[in-house]
């Protein structure tokens, strides 16, 4: 730790400070999560093409078993996350609100039977894009919140050179834990994934970028890359959202800016979350496909919250019974944090890949529900990360100016909510600026046909 | 209007699917009913405990300081006057919210700003009438004309000030010395304001005077201390964009020095355009005023520069004494163009 509080504390301009109430779950290890009775894994759970169930109703399935997969470059395979019977192959809820196909699989008694991917003997001698092919087999997308499948990242065009891998353990949202709680109590294994994946990329430099509400995880970190004689920069960040996004990570770490409708590799850098670094190792190293995760089930109307392990594809209500249930006066579920989860108006969703955290919510944390016209006062303006206008963006939103939106940056936006967290008339300009997108595209869509 | 309460809206019952050829479904899992049904919204679910109206009552609080120095000075008058003021932008509030049908908005504070403000921009003297009349014109006129809180293009309390200015001109310039006084003149009652003195006579007033407030001047504009200190709680708690005041007092004294340097016996000292007449006030209250400056901060700079020189040229060249009223009305005028050609540059864009 003496080392980390000499490291300069670096971060983005502007950004927000909302009260962060890790306390509930963060000194808690993690638990692991009773099998589910039943599960149901989404054929989509990753940025790009759906996949194709390879099971039907009443096949059986082992834990592990890839269930779902598409021929498409951009996608990632699906594994049953339990050992059972395929009970329908049909739609169901999902947490984005619609209904999607999903398939149901019920446990045929205590049995936990794995079906394992057959693994290197030694990563560190293995052609890249064998690792390639096995994190693709894996199932495994970026566990931070997009879901973009991870062997698309670890394959950027020739044209792209990257040099810096960034380990993302920053965790800016508020109430979530996991990846606090992975760092603590899996730091080898990630430090390791993150190794095999700067192998996958030819590349030496690694920053692990973790703010400095951590002080734990990055004194647990730093010592263990010096342990495992690593050379990996363990990079304190200061404590603000989003800070966990990357653009803004990036820009915190190296002070690179990724240019305005780019990506990280256009600065020559590649950022994954430390969740999805020990799936990497889980499936390089033990061959276990990605189907269990860490997740944070918390938030003042969960009665005992906690980190748990968790098979994908669990219900909600079963992670919510697992953190003792909710309290009589709940009255907003989401999933992820509160500011840039998705409600939920029905618990028998399941968890995704991509689920960090359930976090339960009673009225009184709620935002404020009375408005007021626009003051201009511009704080909207002085805190966007993005330096755009949020204020300008949603009335040419609901002016129905799409044409301005776009000249105003509106596709720059990372919805990161810091804009209507702080609008003092309590206005939705981020949901304003979501719509805006939406139209602005249709238009766009309209004017090529 | 995002949040609604939809998980009331859903069937009962699952839905019958539409398509025959869809395959028999599993029984739907049945909805999740807590006591208090779940509200659906769209993220960002947490809110800063900031409001428009904690914003304005801040604005009030910040303004305490020069109230209570213009209750010093000027005594029965200031009473009088901020009273009257106060209670008619109040009064007007509520029948513009009555005539327009919409909720109560004295709650906000914004009309107590306005009446507030109004006061602490006239002279001691000035008659409780005009004073009332000036107050309904800010809020009817210069706020609600234009569509209520959040619409207006020009500060409304200046607004108020100009119509009265315009109506009254004598009176308007008629000044008073503050009880406290030490000098007395002949007649006891009139006397100039620093500005006026140098600009009619050429005399300047001292420094110390200036700061404290005890001089001539409109009833919260005296003393730039008093300004100061509920200035500058407004830009720590940054319910005020600091660069505005910054901007605006830099600019007034490096054109006010430049006229100076050139020529020191016709020009007054860059010190004291600083700290006499509404400057102060002008800058810290009126130019931040949020409906009516900048968002952005590159427009910001310019707003407080523009005003600054503005405020010089008539200073030194116009037929008034003072010019902080309009220099600030003219900015306003500019701000949405201001507010248009200053986009920042995104994060990560390239200019050509």
């Amino acid at each position: 730790m003496s080392e980390s509080s000499q490291l300069h504390i670096s971060t983005f301009r502007r950004g927000v400070h909302p009260d962060e109430y890790k306390n509930l779950t963060c000194h808690i290890p993690a638990q692991s999560m009773p099998l589910p009775d039943e599960v149901f894994i989404p054929l989509q759970q990753h940025i790009g093409a759906p996949c194709e169930a390879l099971v039907e109703k009443g096949d059986t399935v082992k834990t592990g078993q890839k269930i779902a997969d598409s021929s498409a470059f951009v996608s990632s395979p699906i594994h049953a996350s339990i050992t059972g019977t395929v009970v329908a192959v049909a739609s169901f809820p999902h947490p984005l609100g619609a209904k999607v196909p999903m398939i149901h699989i019920r446990r045929d008694g205590e049995e936990d039977d794995w079906e394992l991917l057959s693994t290197p003997e030694n990563w560190e001698t293995t052609p890249k894009e064998d690792l390639g092919k096995l994190v693709r087999e894996a199932g495994i997308v970026g566990l931070g919140g997009a879901a973009f499948p991870t062997h698309v990242k670890m394959s950027p065009p020739a044209d792209k050179p990257i040099d810096h891998f960034i380990l993302n353990g920053c965790e800016c949202e508020p109430f979530l834990t996991c990846d606090h709680r992975n760092m603590l109590e899996d730091t080898d294994r990630i430090l390791k994934g993150m190794a095999i994946m700067m192998r996958m990329l030819g590349i030496k430099q690694g920053i692990v970028g973790i703010e400095s509400n951590k002080a734990d995880a990055i004194a647990t970190m730093e010592a263990r890359v010096k342990a495992l004689k690593l050379s990996f920069k363990i990079q304190p960040l200061k404590v603000k959202y989003p800070q966990g996004a990357e653009k803004m990570l990036i820009d915190a770490a190296l002070g690179r800016k990724v240019p305005a409708g780019g990506l990280p590799m256009d600065v020559g850098v590649v950022v994954n979350n430390v969740a999805t670094a020990l799936a990497v190792y889980e499936a390089v190293v033990d061959g276990k496909p990605l189907i269990q995760r860490m997740l944070t089930v918390t938030g003042d109307a969960i009665q005992s919250p906690g980190n748990f392990t968790s098979r994908i594809g669990t219900p909600f209500q079963v992670c919510v019974d697992a953190g003792g249930g909710l309290k009589d006066e709940t009255s907003q579920v989401f999933m992820g944090g509160p500011m840039m989860g998705l409600v939920q108006y029905d618990l028998q969703v399941p968890t995704l890949k991509a689920t960090s955290g359930i976090v339960c919510m009673q009225s009184s944390q709620l935002k404020n529900t009375r408005h007021y016209p626009c003051i201009q006062c511009g704080t909207c303006v002085s805190v966007c990360p993005m330096n755009l206008v949020p204020t300008r963006l949603s009335r040419l939103t609901e002016t129905g100016k799409y044409e301005d939106c776009k000249e105003w940056g509106i596709f720059n936006c990372i919805e990161c909510g810091s804009c209507a967290f702080v609008c003092p008339s309590g206005i939705p300009l981020v949901q304003w600026i979501r719509v805006g997108k939406v139209k602005s595209t249709e238009q766009q869509l309209k004017a090529q046909v | 209007m995002t949040e609604e309460n939809l998980s009331q809206a859903l069937p009962e019952q699952p839905e019958t699917p539409k398509k025959p050829v869809k395959p028999k479904k599993e029984p739907r899992a049945k909805l999740y009913k807590p006591e208090t049904p779940l509200i659906l919204a769209s993220s960002p679910h947490f809110h800063t405990r900031d409001t428009v109206p904690r914003i304005m009552w801040n604005v009030i609080a910040a303004l305490v300081p020069a109230t209570v120095l213009a209750l010093v000075y000027f005594q029965w008058a200031a009473v009088g006057i901020i009273l009257t003021s106060v209670s008619s932008a109040l009064i007007a509030e509520m029948l513009v919210n009555r005539v327009k049908g919409e909720s109560f908005t004295i709650p906000d504070g914004s009309a107590l700003i306005t009446g507030l403000l109004l006061a602490l921009t006239l002279p001691p003297s000035f008659s409780l009438d005009g004073t009332a009349l000036g107050s309904v014109f800010a809020i009817v006129v210069g706020k609600h004309f234009f569509g209520g809180l959040g619409y207006n293009i020009f500060n409304p309390a200046l607004l108020g000030r100009a119509f009265l200015q315009a109506s009254f001109p004598v009176p308007m310039t008629t000044w008073t010395w503050p009880l406290t006084a030490r000098y007395v003149e002949v007649d006891g009652v009139t006397a100039a304001t620093p500005l006026g003195l140098f600009k009619f006579e050429g005399v300047t007033s001292e420094l110390s005077g200036l700061i404290t407030g005890n001089i001539s001047g409109s009833l919260g504009e005296t003393s730039a201390i008093a300004i100061a200190i509920g200035g500058i709680y407004l830009l720590i708690r940054k319910y005020a964009d600091w660069r505005i005041p910054l901007s605006f007092l830099m600019s007034t004294f490096l054109v006010s020095g430049a006229f100076w340097l050139i020529s020191p016996e016709s020009y007054p000292s860059p010190v004291f355009q600083l700290f006499s007449g509404g400057l102060m006030l002008g800058a810290f209250f009126m130019a931040t005023d949020m409906v009516t400056c900048p968002v952005t901060a590159r427009g910001a700079w310019i707003f407080g520069a523009g005003a600054g020189f503005i405020l010089v040229i008539i200073r030194l060249f116009g037929g008034l004494p003072e010019g902080v009223m309009y220099s600030i009305l003219l900015m306003n005028a500019f701000t949405p163009l201001i507010n248009r050609y200053t986009r920042p540059k995104f994060f990560g864009e390239v200019r050509a």
